[in-house]
């Protein structure tokens, strides 16, 4: 089922536009990566998702029917650009925004006390914001975003400040709020986390989609029919009609050779001439990083344009 | 609406319980009451300080005695001294100063010095140029040859002092005094410069702090941003009438305490009971004058009060606060569409001149309504509302016809919802530019853009 949708969204600013057509379709309960180098209309599309602005012209859904005000408390977002009141407290921060986001103040109290104990962040309630680092502040941010407990949830860059312990416990915070039934939408240039969690992306890139799918049939779709095998001890497999050596490099007692299978390439062929050349500790099809498929995709689309 | 009063909120107790605000709030009363007090306080206490001044005449006696002792100075005439015998050492021989009268007073003016170690107050120096100026007049009337010349000088000494009366078409009789109407409309004229400009940017720094945190697009992602702007506008406004309330109760608490307490405790009583001598006109009770306050200063201070009474004060009270209201609303608006507008407070220059200059040109045409109210530059600046919150007020206590305040205040209001519509679009897109520096052209688009 589609929790939300945007339909041939069009929007100009006076000098340029910044999204010119784009479509997104967001499956409930997934994490949905929206991606895009600097400048190519992410934060647009995330903007007038929220309401922030107005789409010249196309169509949001949200949970089939057409999106209206109201529907902010439905909806949590961590915008790129975020902070909070410098001189006020943490919790009386907190409370302030739940409270814009519609909740009770006995019902934001109840919720908060519950979040800053899971994010082990209880004791800093009565401190002034000023007094808290980065990473810590933007945990107090992401409280503030999920409190209300929305059905979508918007993150923009959400683990730039925080250490890798941090970035792993709201890792895991996003795919438990998945698990309870939120949907997500990701943006972000941090291609590894893509990976880990997103189920589908979408590519904007200078106002257009030029790449949508899941992220699985994507790596896919780009591999290029090549594999990583490590031999124990120094082993380099030659080639024959089957597949080609890409690469073959020696370090630490093991070989990490990439070959490239021929197009009529017989994989049981490969693995027979691999486990003859040595012993093999691992074989595995070498899908491309979401990392190297951006720079892909993104480099052959500017060529083209640059072309006519 | 739930959601602005929530904003409202936190503009407000987040103002009110800061250091600054408190520490303001019970230090400008202190100020304001000193402007009165002190006045006051050197009254009476002038007597402390006498200064002896030794008196020279080159050989001649036309002036002694002639220049009475005052509460605070004693003139000695010193027969046979030189200037040169004294001038080096009169501190040591105890006086304040040394008066030199040359023989050619009367021809010349300019015959007469007064040394001493320190610049002499200007009172002194009116007392003895007065002194003198009447002696020469009376030495050259003597020359004149005129039979019971003393007599005549006595009756003929003369003190004019105006006594200004309002009749209003009915024929009602108020005492007044343009002097407390004018120091009524510099206060009004200045104090409501001073809260606008002071409240208003108030408004603008909050847009910025907003701004430069980031977390305004958090916030706007829950409430509209005109309701965002209209909460903090709202708010501040909320702020700037408890400190204003805070002040006037404050004010009128310390000048009373220190009034019943700091002056000669006789001076209440005279004043009170002088309102029964006059209504019988009787003289006043033998002694009086031998009191720290003569009997002339206290009639003086009554009718001040009472006149100070016979002003509108309802109509007063009224017009500041509405003008405080519609004259903040009007300046906090712009001031908020320009906090939105720049990413810092030294950005903000070129956008706050064209909203000073109304001000300022307000303030000082104000000041020059003081001395004539019904000028027309006076008319016109106090009906065009940018500066009519601060012409009008400095108007009001010389009486402006009705119409013409009913005019100044229907074009306030229209003028204000067009200007909160204008900063609203701007504010609405302003806030999330960041990193730009944006230009008049660039706001002209903003006005421009839909939804």
């Amino acid at each position: 089922m589609t929790l939300f949708e945007a339909q041939n969204v069009t929007k100009r600013f006076a000098t340029q536009t910044a999204l010119d057509g784009v479509s997104i379709s967001v499956p409930e309960q997934s994490i949905y990566g929206l991606l895009g180098p600097n400048g190519a209309g992410k934060t647009t599309l995330i903007r007038i998702i929220n309401q922030i602005t107005a789409p010249d012209t196309g169509s949001l859904f949200l949970s089939g029917r057409p999106l209206k005000p109201a529907d902010v408390h439905n909806i949590g977002y961590l915008p790129e650009e975020r902070g909070l009141y410098k001189k006020m407290k943490v919790g009386e921060q907190a409370l302030y925004l739940a409270q814009l986001k519609g909740l009770s103040h006995a019902e934001a109290m109840r919720r908060l006390k519950y979040w800053f104990k899971k994010l082990e962040i209880t004791g800093w309630w009565d401190k002034k914001v000023e007094e808290l680092s980065k990473g810590m502040q933007q945990k107090v941010q992401f409280v503030t975003t999920v409190l209300h407990e929305p059905k979508l949830l918007i993150f923009d860059e959400p683990f730039t400040g925080f250490d890798p312990i941090n970035v792993k416990q709201i890792k895991e915070e996003i795919l438990f709020l998945r698990e309870r039934g939120a949907t997500i939408i990701f943006s972000t240039h941090n291609m590894s986390s893509v990976e880990e969690l997103c189920d589908n992306i979408t590519l904007i890139n200078k106002a257009n989609t030029i790449l949508e799918g899941s992220v699985e049939k994507i790596r896919n779709d780009w591999a290029a029919n090549e594999y990583d095998i490590v031999f124990a001890g120094e082993v380099t497999p030659s080639g024959n009609g089957h597949f080609s050596v890409m690469s073959s490099a020696f370090d630490d007692g093991k070989s990490a050779v990439r070959i490239r299978a021929a197009e009529s390439g017989d994989t049981n062929e490969i693995i027979r001439a691999m486990t003859t050349a040595g012993r093999v500790v691992s074989f595995n099809p070498s899908l491309p990083s979401m990392n190297e498929i951006f720079i892909r995709v993104v480099e052959k689309k500017n060529k083209e344009a640059a072309k006519n | 609406m739930n959601k602005i009063s929530l904003i409202i909120r936190r503009e407000y107790i987040t103002r009110v319980r800061k250091k600054s605000f408190i520490i303001m709030t019970l230090l400008t009363p202190l100020l304001f009451a000193l402007i009165f007090i002190v006045p006051a306080l050197v009254m009476s206490s002038e007597d402390k300080d006498f200064k002896k001044i030794a008196v020279i005449e080159d050989n001649s006696d036309l002036f002694t005695n002639v220049i009475p002792d005052t509460k605070d100075t004693g003139f000695e005439y010193l027969a046979g001294v030189r200037l040169d015998d004294i001038k080096n050492n009169f501190t040591e021989m105890g006086y304040y100063g040394v008066l030199y009268i040359s023989p050619q007073i009367i021809t010349t003016p300019n015959a007469i010095q007064l040394i001493s170690r320190k610049q002499p107050p200007i009172g002194l120096l009116d007392h003895i140029s007065g002194s003198l100026e009447k002696e020469i007049e009376k030495q050259k009337l003597l020359a004149y040859n005129i039979e019971n010349l003393d007599e005549i000088l006595k009756t003929i000494n003369t003190s004019v002092r105006i006594q200004t009366i309002k009749i209003d078409d009915a024929g009602g009789v108020t005492e007044t005094s343009t002097g407390i109407s004018m120091a009524l409309a510099y206060l009004s004229g200045f104090l409501m410069y001073m809260l606008v400009f002071m409240f208003g940017s108030m408004v603008m720094r909050g847009v910025i702090e907003e701004k430069t945190s980031r977390i305004v697009e958090v916030i706007v992602s829950s409430v509209k941003p005109v309701q965002l702007m209209l909460g903090k506008i709202i708010g501040v406004a909320l702020v700037g009438l408890t400190q204003f309330s805070i002040w006037i109760l404050l004010t009128l608490a310390i000048i009373t305490v220190v009034r019943t307490s700091v002056l000669p405790a006789g001076t209440m009583e005279q004043i009170q009971q002088l309102p029964q001598s006059f209504a019988g006109d009787n003289p006043l009770p033998a002694g009086t004058e031998t009191t720290a306050i003569s009997a002339d200063q206290i009639t003086e201070f009554q009718s001040m009060f009472a006149n100070a009474m016979n002003q509108p004060w309802g109509l007063i009270i009224f017009c500041f606060i509405f003008y405080f209201i519609t004259g903040y609303l009007l300046y906090a608006s712009l001031f908020a569409a320009i906090g939105s507008a720049v990413d810092n407070e030294t950005e903000t220059q070129q956008f706050m001149l064209p909203v000073t200059i109304p001000i300022i040109l307000g303030l000082i045409v104000a000041m020059g309504t003081m001395q004539n109210p019904e000028s027309s530059l006076s008319f016109w600046f106090s009906i065009i509302p940018l500066t009519s919150p601060i012409v009008m007020v400095a108007r009001i206590p010389f009486d402006v016809p009705a119409w013409e305040i009913a005019l100044s205040m229907a074009l306030m209001i229209v003028t204000i919802a067009g200007c909160i519509w204008m900063a609203a679009k701007i504010y609405r897109t302003g806030i999330l530019m960041y990193g730009k520096k944006t230009s008049y052209k660039e706001l002209w688009k903003w006005l421009t853009y839909k939804g």
